[in-house]
């Protein structure tokens, strides 16, 4: 991993966290595909779906996004994340393991293949309460902006914005107990 | 919901508000300390020969103790607090308050005279000691494990006995002006035991509230 992209996803971190929603969504993806290739060199496990905690990791990053020190090197913090949702992952199917970084595939793929549980996209936002399910379909899958899904639900940006947030903590928690 | 669908609604949350870990702490430290004062002025009240007591070697050097176990605990506690604190290598950093102890136990033990050891060490106050030290730091533990729970501790047992230490740290600094048995080997014992329930308590209860 080079200097610069530190410094830059670094730099659109703090931006993110000073509130700037564009720097933000370009800040997720590139995590998102730098921690997709991260899992997919370690899971070789054919219960667990790599995108799926990448999803994980994603909403924990963003839950606990207060925990990185700005003035700390980001990739290590999201390296952190990202292996302790595999683990938790891993853990999910029954195996109590020890993981170090290097042992996570062989001990993945020493285990039978078990039916693919791929997490139901629709249930998972069944399992929000109607209001939050209606303003997080709003904006993730129909990319209304708050104000526009503000609009279209009859609701003030406040109520949206604590719709949101509820909903992306209950997909987290939904996620752990899964 | 595909991942891009996801990054849109997170992305849309960024201006929700998240307070900086080292804010949180310093909210938490001061919390802590203000409850322990208030429960150790309600139970307890400071020892009545407190002036005198500033004027010997072996009490402020209770507070040598119990607060170089408090910096010690604190420092460890903010960076198992975080994703990226699950190396343990700083954990020596805990054997700063035992070491300190121990040397004023060897000197402890130069000083008094052998037949004089096991009354030091056994005290007057040791049930006392037991009950008040957890009591005191119950409502600081509370705090620090919330703390952590905001937090999001890799290994959540050793941040929450770590919460436990700091928790019989800033409890046992309020005891100890309470107290009247000054000798290091009262507190290598009854404090040390007390402190461990605080720490037991940390350890089990941290990993069933601070997942994440």
């Amino acid at each position: 991993m080079s200097g610069s992209d530190e410094t830059e996803l670094a730099g659109l971190l703090r931006a993110a966290i000073a509130g700037d929603e564009r720097s933000y969504a370009a800040f997720l993806e590139q995590v998102a595909t730098m921690i997709s290739s991260f899992l997919r060199q370690r899971i070789a496990h054919a219960a667990i779906d790599p995108e799926d905690v990448v999803q994980e990791t994603l909403l924990a990053v963003h839950l606990k996004r207060h925990t990185w020190a700005t003035d700390a090197p980001v990739m290590p913090w999201l390296y952190a994340i990202a292996r302790h949702k595999l683990v938790d992952a891993l853990r999910r199917r029954g195996r109590r393991t020890e993981i170090g970084l290097e042992g996570i595939a062989e001990i993945a793929a020493e285990h039978a293949p078990e039916p693919l549980l791929r997490r139901d996209v629709e249930r998972v936002l069944d399992m929000l309460t109607p209001g939050q399910r209606a303003v997080v379909a709003a904006i993730s899958i129909d990319g209304c902006s708050i104000a526009e899904a503000a609009k279209r639900l009859g609701k003030s940006e406040t109520a949206i914005r604590v719709s949101l947030h509820r909903g992306l903590s209950a997909i987290s928690a939904r996620f752990r107990r899964n | 919901m595909d991942t891009n669908e996801l990054i849109r609604a997170i992305a849309a949350d960024a201006r929700r508000p998240a307070m900086p870990m080292r804010r949180a702490w310093q909210i938490a430290v001061l919390a802590a300390v203000l409850l322990a004062a208030s429960a150790f002025l309600v139970m307890l009240g400071p020892r009545h020969d407190l002036g005198e007591a500033l004027r010997t070697i072996r009490f402020p050097f209770k507070f040598v103790v119990t607060s170089s176990l408090a910096v010690s605990a604190l420092v460890l506690l903010r960076r198992l607090s975080r994703p990226t604190g699950a190396a343990l290598d700083r954990l020596p950093l805990l054997l700063l308050a035992p070491a300190l102890l121990a040397l004023a136990i060897a000197a402890e033990l130069l000083v008094v005279p052998p037949s004089q050891w096991m009354v030091r060490m056994i005290g007057t106050n040791s049930l006392f000691c037991l009950t008040f030290i957890p009591l005191i730091g119950i409502a600081p533990l509370a705090t620090f494990l919330a703390t952590l729970r905001y937090g999001a501790p890799s290994r959540p047992a050793i941040a929450g006995a770590v919460a436990g230490l700091l928790a019989g740290a800033v409890s046992g600094s309020f005891y100890a002006l309470h107290c009247a048995d000054d000798s290091p080997l009262f507190l290598a014992v009854w404090y040390t035991a007390a402190i461990a329930i605080l720490a037991a308590l940390g350890a089990m209860i941290a990993p069933r509230i601070a997942q994440w």
